[in-house]
């Protein structure tokens, strides 16, 4: 009898959330975690969580979240899943109220709800400007109950590596390597989640933390699972550049009155109020930051003649800053110097979420049977742009489905065979790679290759795409991938050696860079995130569809596939009037 | 010449390994902090005399002093790397690892014991389950704002490495566990396991090996209010005994 478990890798919230579901119907969770799970790069998550739950007598309603959601995503999401997340969303508010979670409260003592981009409705429930930090918290302790009464196992400091899969190509546990001791170890399961996050230290720096490399995400790709819409990165437009990183400063900031402004002609020019007065400064982050592109590049009016603009709090209360934005005015004084209180912020647009990732059903599983993917590391719930404070929300919504229907599979569907044999033969294959990774005798170090890699295609695969650029970006990761097989890690200690695991996982980087830049040369037309000056307009007829990518050894080969569109039909997308006038 | 910044880093292989000084000189940039110059020395692993040495390791991950992984000992003070900026210190930038805690290699500590001190407190609120059971109870502003200073405790170990009583005689379960508690004992649900969890930290190495010397609360770099707990707690427990007592 093998033992009845369910291997869940990633602890934010979208593999916390499976786990916990899946413990708490008393099922066994082996958790998988490049860090302490309470680390996780949910944590960054800064403004709020969406849930119609229309306390502010607005009208709201789950029905106008999933339009706004559809239509923020300029129609690419399938509707079904995404509807299904909005009619969830307000019970999973509540489900974090009751676990505990700090959200700031109304004068009656009821949860308060704020604006955020992409919408007219106050609808996102917030924990001071730290919500994914205290949603993570939530769950962490969750799972620590479970963990404390023997039903969830967690490897903290394990690197997933691959998949195993048996003969018929069903997944059936994870290979994984312990970060501190080097050791390489398959592990069997009844199912797998990955749960992994995002991508973005593909761009070199983002408001991303430096584990969201997305090279879980793309091992499973060289193995055989889909990656769909990789072109679709969001640039958030507001974080503070830094030599590191790129430190976000939430929509939240605008959701509670920021307004973004530039000096012309010795006066300040709101520039998103002026081209988009339905909106204003919470028009979606596709259209602001290429605004403030705009602004910036093109028109050459960033402040102090640099790529920044002024995002402006200080018209507003400094208590009512305190109480409702302490998180962010926290970082920008500790990193900046400056009070955002009393002086406008410095701001300019970062790469900082994937739209894209492993094709999933409507179970949340991947091409592999077997393996479920939730959270960032899919791509179901966002389309063409996600709107801001919807990340929280599709991450624990696909973490509940993920958990639920990956225990179904694991009572029902796993196959009954012994899976060890197919364990040590890919325990075996991802020994041999990190041995061949370690004696390599180049000239390269990794991290000076991935910088590389990062400005190149923050140059180009970003805000504003051009084919022949795209082209050269295609040529200069055909470059990186040579080089890659030239390195020399810098590091050949075998107890906690990062240089080893980082040269593995930017292997991985340049598979999913390629994907991300060919579905960008592929897609002719411009839709929500991805904007080329040559094709302009959003072109339906051939591109309402979903980019899939299939690995082959000599690049990913590009197929489409429809989108749900059976809810609401396909509209024009305009920020600049009220959403009902684009509805014909 | 260009400006350089001059850092001082104490290294070892391992918990059994000895010690050693690395000197380095890595280029000055505008907002630099201390991951940027320990990134300077993984694409440029080479010491202050030019000779080849490996890159530091070192914990780190948000670079936004919100997740709490990149703890260490900066020029004597437990603080995260990612908020020490390299213009507010002096030099050369003197980088050691937390002291009270198991070695892992160069400035990566293993801080488990802190999460194992959760469990400890019953750091969780007992739900019936992730199911759609409702709305939560209603809660006063004014104390959710209390709740929120204690829940933004990010486990970084800062207290432990300032706290005299963490230590190698003592089992101190220390400021963060004990925050948390109270953290938990004011929560709406969570109150429900509170006499558990006074229970938990007023047995060995619980709340009366404080020794009240306050460094604490000076060096969170969240601000949580971790004394203000502990005094709460200690008249809560106190009132806890004698209740028990009273009632034998």
């Amino acid at each position: 009898m093998q033992r009845q478990n369910v291997i869940v890798v990633g602890g934010g919230l979208a593999g916390l959330m499976a786990a916990v579901r899946i413990a708490e119907q008393n099922f066994h969770v082996d958790l998988f975690s490049l860090v302490p799970v309470r680390r996780s790069h949910s944590v960054c998550a800064q403004g709020g969580i969406n849930a119609a739950v229309n306390t502010k007598g607005e009208g709201d309603s789950p029905w106008e979240h999933f339009d706004d959601t559809i239509y923020g995503g300029d129609f690419l999401a399938n509707q079904t899943p995404v509807k299904r997340m909005c009619e969830a969303a307000p019970g999973i508010i509540y489900l974090f109220d009751r676990m505990g979670v700090m959200f700031n409260r109304t004068d009656e003592g009821l949860l308060d709800f704020r604006r955020f981009g992409g919408t007219k409705y106050h609808r996102t429930a917030f924990a001071g400007a730290t919500t994914g930090q205290q949603l993570l918290y939530a769950l962490d302790e969750q799972v620590r109950r479970y963990e404390a009464a023997g039903r969830v196992t967690k490897f903290e400091g394990w690197e997933f590596l691959s998949a195993i899969a048996d003969d018929a190509g069903v997944c059936r546990g994870v290979v994984a390597a312990d970060l501190v001791s080097g050791e390489v170890r398959a592990f069997p399961g009844r199912a797998v989640i990955l749960a992994t996050g995002g991508l973005g230290m593909i761009f070199g720096k983002s408001t991303n933390s430096v584990i969201n490399t997305g090279a879980a995400a793309g091992s499973v790709y060289t193995q055989g699972a889909r990656f769909a819409n990789g072109e679709f990165i969001q640039v958030h437009p507001t974080a503070i550049p830094g030599p590191d990183k790129l430190r976000l400063m939430s929509e939240s900031a605008r959701g509670e009155g920021g307004r973004v402004w530039v000096p012309r002609n010795g006066e300040r020019w709101y520039f998103l109020e002026e081209m988009y007065p339905a909106y204003g400064n919470l028009v979606p982050r596709d259209i602001a930051s290429r605004a403030i592109f705009d602004v910036c590049v093109n028109q050459g009016l960033g402040v102090d003649g640099k790529n920044q603009v002024y995002l402006d709090l200080t018209h507003i209360p400094a208590d009512e800053l305190e109480v409702k934005l302490g998180g962010i005015l926290e970082i920008y004084r500790k990193f900046m110097g400056d009070d955002p209180a009393k002086v406008p912020m410095k701001v300019f647009p970062a790469v900082h979420y994937s739209m894209g990732g492993l094709w999933v059903d409507y179970d949340q599983m991947t091409a592999i049977p077997g393996l479920f993917a939730a959270g960032e590391c899919e791509y179901q719930y966002h389309g063409a742009n996600r709107l801001g404070a919807n990340s929280l929300l599709s991450c624990i919504y696909g973490g509940q489905v993920a958990g639920q229907k990956a225990m179904e599979w694991a009572l029902d569907k796993a196959p009954d065979t012994d899976p060890t044999r197919h364990g040590e033969l890919e325990a075996t294959r991802q020994r041999e790679f990190l041995d061949r990774i370690r004696s390599m005798d180049g000239d390269e170090n990794p991290y000076v290759l991935h910088r590389e890699l990062g400005e190149v295609m923050t140059e180009n695969v970003t805000v504003v795409r051009h084919n022949d650029r795209l082209d050269a970006t295609l040529e200069r990761i055909a470059e990186f991938k040579e080089r890659w097989t030239n390195l020399r890690p810098p590091d050949n200690g075998a107890r906690a050696n990062q240089s080893l695991h980082f040269a593995r996982q930017l292997y991985y980087m340049l598979e999913l860079a390629h994907v991300i830049t060919l579905g960008a040369r592929l897609r002719d037309e411009s839709r929500g995130a991805h904007y080329k000056p040559e094709f302009p307009d959003r072109d339906d007829e051939r591109f309402l569809k979903t980019t899939l990518a299939a690995y082959t050894a000599d690049g990913p080969r590009i197929d489409y596939e429809d989108v749900d569109i059976q809810y609401i039909p396909p509209r024009p997308r305009k920020y600049d009037v009220d959403k009902k006038e684009t509805m014909g | 010449m260009s400006r350089t910044v001059r850092l001082r880093i104490r290294r070892q292989d391992g918990p059994d390994a000895p010690s050693r000084w690395e000197e380095f000189a890595v280029p000055h940039y505008p907002h630099m902090n201390v991951i940027t110059c320990l990134q300077e020395i993984q694409r440029n692993p080479v010491d202050a005399q030019g000779k080849a040495t490996t890159p530091v390791v070192w914990d780190c991950n948000c670079l936004e002093e919100v997740c709490g992984a990149c703890t260490m000992v900066i020029n004597g003070r437990a603080r995260q790397a990612c908020s020490a900026l390299v213009d507010d210190l002096p030099q050369p930038i003197v980088l050691e690892p937390l002291s009270k805690f198991p070695l892992i290699r160069d400035l990566m500590v293993d801080r488990t014991v802190m999460f194992e001190n959760l469990k400890r407190i019953k750091g969780w609120v007992p739900i019936d389950g992730t199911y759609d059971l409702g709305p939560g109870p209603r809660l006063a502003e004014k104390r959710r704002q209390f709740g929120y200073r204690l829940s933004r405790c990010m486990t970084c170990g800062c207290c432990m490495e300032a706290c005299p009583q963490v230590n190698r005689r003592t089992n101190f379960i220390g400021p963060a566990a004990l925050a948390q508690a109270l953290y938990f004992n004011i929560s709406p649900i969570g109150r429900s396991l509170a006499e558990e969890r006074l229970e938990a930290i007023m047995g060995d190495g619980g709340i009366t090996e404080c020794g009240n010397a306050q460094n604490c609360v000076k060096v969170c770099p969240k601000e949580v209010p971790l004394t203000t707990a502990i005094a709460k707690l200690n008249g809560d427990t106190t009132w806890y005994f004698l209740r028990n007592w009273f009632q034998r």
